[in-house]
């Protein structure tokens, strides 16, 4: 009990209470300086009401399918080729090099990104080297594009974590399975149907709820890479928070969002922890 | 005495003006903090509540003068005469007691006034055959047609981001069609005061005009300021919209290339009017040496060292006097040609404020997306301006 006090004590000061001020504030009308009022559930008829803050979450569904499907999938076949070779000095390269985005901080990640992106920038340099320069554009400037372009920094940041949990997950399944499999006569796609991917179910979970999380709150990519541009097409809830409390001084609507966004995180994400628990 | 100082990073000017304030007045000394201008603006009110500066470089002052974080200056204009210059200068730093600004005691005093209009690449003006400024805005337009035939960038404005710079554009026709009062009353919050009037619809479908025929680079969704400003001294734009806080550098970047305009008017004659605001420094409400930051402020207006820091790194006009002291500049910089566009400003009394500084957040939320969503071929020129009108009300309201 004595070991667990400290790290209780700094989750309650620095995680609970600041839940429990959020939510208190959500009930008042204050710009942060002077004396708040009390409003009830004025600010989140606000959320609810307001056009772009509904928008914004419907955004962040969207980067769901760049942030968590993209990256879990890719992440999947990258970790079962990985395996086939796993002892070898290759695997730890490929290993290495996969992963690495991942210890990139996101801000650097966004900036290198929005200059690859961008009208000169490499992505649009291949695209005319192979005779696709009508293709080209500002990737993150376009209506059309933006948010899958934010997307593709998302999964690319986050492909590298989903495949090592996945490669750590199969190094764990008995090989002596797949040495069965394998005598009945099973080829690689039913080995990987029939075995690695149900003996994965936790793993899958891990990984499909961290990277949901990452794309429902996401901000710092989106921050660096469009700011919410253009047109609001990249406005994410978190981002929206931002300048609700920062620059439209309306801490209590700001709150009422993140009390919103941190129950649909749970809404979305209890479920299917339910669903990935082993049964 | 030490003050307590809080800057905006990236601007020498009031670190040249402290240090030579200093020279001249040993017993002073600063304390500087610097930051980002939006780090200044979503901090300001916190650290003028609770770490107060003596001076401090100010985002849009209404709802800080509102919440009383900032000291009334109104004593000491009177004492230092500030009440005797062209009322214009402080007309924006003066808030009420309901937060709209224009009239009211004075909340800010500015280091010095900065002017917008359109600057150009003068090797690009001769090659489309433009030997003088354009006298009305359908000269203008000839020029851009004229560099998009002759296969340059004619403007390469700055609109990505949260940052939507064709509002200087968009202002800019504003006041070629119409007048600058009803634009300063909408950004000052008069009743009644609206944006969505017949002649900036005019300037809206104009601006459209533009965008349709191309006039813009192609990627201005996705430019930031500082490409913009790269693209510009690179050769690679003719025109830009812009203020003279960037006179200084151009004249060293693009020394003997670069050239001011102010905004043409519709119709031959007509009066100009340009965006003009001061870099505004304010006292915070609890500050320990009030005093010495007010006349430091003063000095800065009227010291003629101060006044020539102010034009020769500034590049912009000091405040203070009509008749002060003017130091002498190269006739030929561009600096020299925004300070005597300041100049028939002045005469025309078209000095405004920025529309994008009519609320906290109408800028980032409201003109920003709209007018991406114009230059994205999204929103139509009509319905521009009653979207923003329609923020500028919820949000005032």
């Amino acid at each position: 009990m004595a070991l667990v006090l400290p790290a209780a004590a700094f989750y309650s000061v620095f995680v609970l209470k600041s839940i429990a001020s959020t939510i208190q504030y959500s009930f008042y009308d204050w710009n942060g300086v002077t004396a708040a009022t009390f409003v009830g559930f004025d600010n989140y008829l606000e959320v609810f009401r307001e056009d772009e803050l509904a928008g914004s979450i419907v955004n962040a569904f969207e980067l769901i399918l760049f942030f968590s499907i993209i990256p879990v999938t890719l992440g999947l076949a990258a970790a079962a080729t990985i395996r086939k070779f796993a002892t070898s000095r290759m695997a730890m390269a490929s290993r290495t090099v996969l992963f690495l985005p991942q210890i990139i901080p996101l801000v650097a990640a966004g900036i290198m990104w929005s200059w690859l992106l961008s009208t000169d920038g490499l992505v649009n340099q291949l695209l005319r080297a192979v005779g696709l320069g009508s293709l080209t554009r500002a990737w993150l400037g376009d209506f059309d594009t933006a948010l899958p372009a934010v997307g593709v920094i998302g999964a690319w940041v986050l492909f590298g974590l989903c495949m090592l949990l996945l490669l750590a997950g199969m190094t764990k399944i008995d090989p002596s399975l797949y040495e069965a499999a394998r005598i009945d006569g099973a080829g690689p796609f039913r080995e990987f149907f029939s075995i690695t991917l149900p003996s994965l179910r936790q793993e899958i979970g891990v990984c499909v709820t961290v990277t949901v999380i990452a794309a429902l709150a996401s901000f710092d990519i989106v921050y660096i890479s469009t700011q919410g541009g253009p047109g609001n097409s990249t406005l994410v809830p978190g981002l929206e928070i931002y300048y609700l409390a920062f620059f439209q001084r309306e801490i209590g609507t700001a709150s009422a969002l993140a009390v919103v966004l941190m129950l649909l995180v749970l809404a979305v994400v209890l479920p299917m922890q339910r669903l990935t628990r082993e049964r | 005495m030490t003050l307590e100082a809080y800057i905006e990073t990236g601007f020498p000017l009031p670190k040249a003006l402290m240090d030579e304030f200093t020279a001249q007045y040993p017993n002073v000394t600063f304390n500087v903090r610097e930051d980002q201008f939006a780090v200044i603006t979503q901090n300001a009110p916190r650290v003028l509540a609770d770490d107060p500066p003596d001076l401090m470089r100010l985002p849009q002052v209404s709802e800080l003068a509102e919440d009383g974080l900032l000291l009334n200056l109104d004593g000491y204009a009177e004492a230092f005469g500030w009440d005797q210059w062209p009322a214009t200068q402080l007309e924006q730093m003066r808030v009420d007691d309901e937060g709209r600004r224009g009239s009211g005691p004075l909340y800010a005093m500015g280091l010095n006034s900065s002017m917008t209009g359109v600057f150009y690449n003068k090797q690009q003006a001769a090659q489309i055959g433009m030997t003088e400024a354009p006298a009305t805005l359908e000269e203008f337009d000839s020029y851009l047609q004229a560099a998009k035939d002759a296969g340059l960038v004619p403007i390469a404005q700055f609109n990505g981001g949260a940052t939507g710079g064709l509002a200087f554009p968009l202002q800019n026709l504003m006041t070629s069609y119409g007048e600058a009062t009803p634009i300063n009353d909408w950004i000052f919050q008069k009743d009644g005061a609206t944006i969505d009037t017949d002649t900036n619809l005019q300037a809206a479908q104009h601006l459209e005009k533009w965008i349709d025929a191309g006039y813009f680079a192609e990627d201005i969704n996705s430019m930031d300021y500082s490409m913009m400003m790269s693209r510009f001294i690179g050769g690679q734009s003719t025109f830009i919209f812009d203020g003279d806080w960037e006179s200084g550098n151009l004249d060293t970047q693009m020394a003997g290339n670069v050239g001011f305009f102010l905004m043409p008017s519709a119709t031959e004659g007509g009066p100009q009017a340009a965006m003009s605001a001061p870099l505004t420094y304010g006292i915070s409400a609890s500050a320990a040496n009030p005093d010495c930051a007010a006349f430091f402020l003063d000095w800065a207006a009227t010291n003629e060292e101060a006044r020539t820091i102010g034009v020769e790194i500034g590049g912009s006009r000091p405040m203070g006097p009509a008749d002060a002291f003017m130091p002498e500049v190269d006739p030929d910089t561009v600096t020299a040609q925004t300070l005597a566009a300041g100049a028939t400003i002045g005469e025309d009394n078209g000095a405004m404020d920025f529309i994008a500084n009519a609320t906290g957040s109408i800028y980032a939320k409201s003109w920003t997306p709209n007018l991406q969503k114009m230059v994205a071929g999204e929103l139509a020129a009509e319905d521009l301006l009653p979207a923003v009108q329609a923020d500028y009300e919820s949000e005032i309201g």
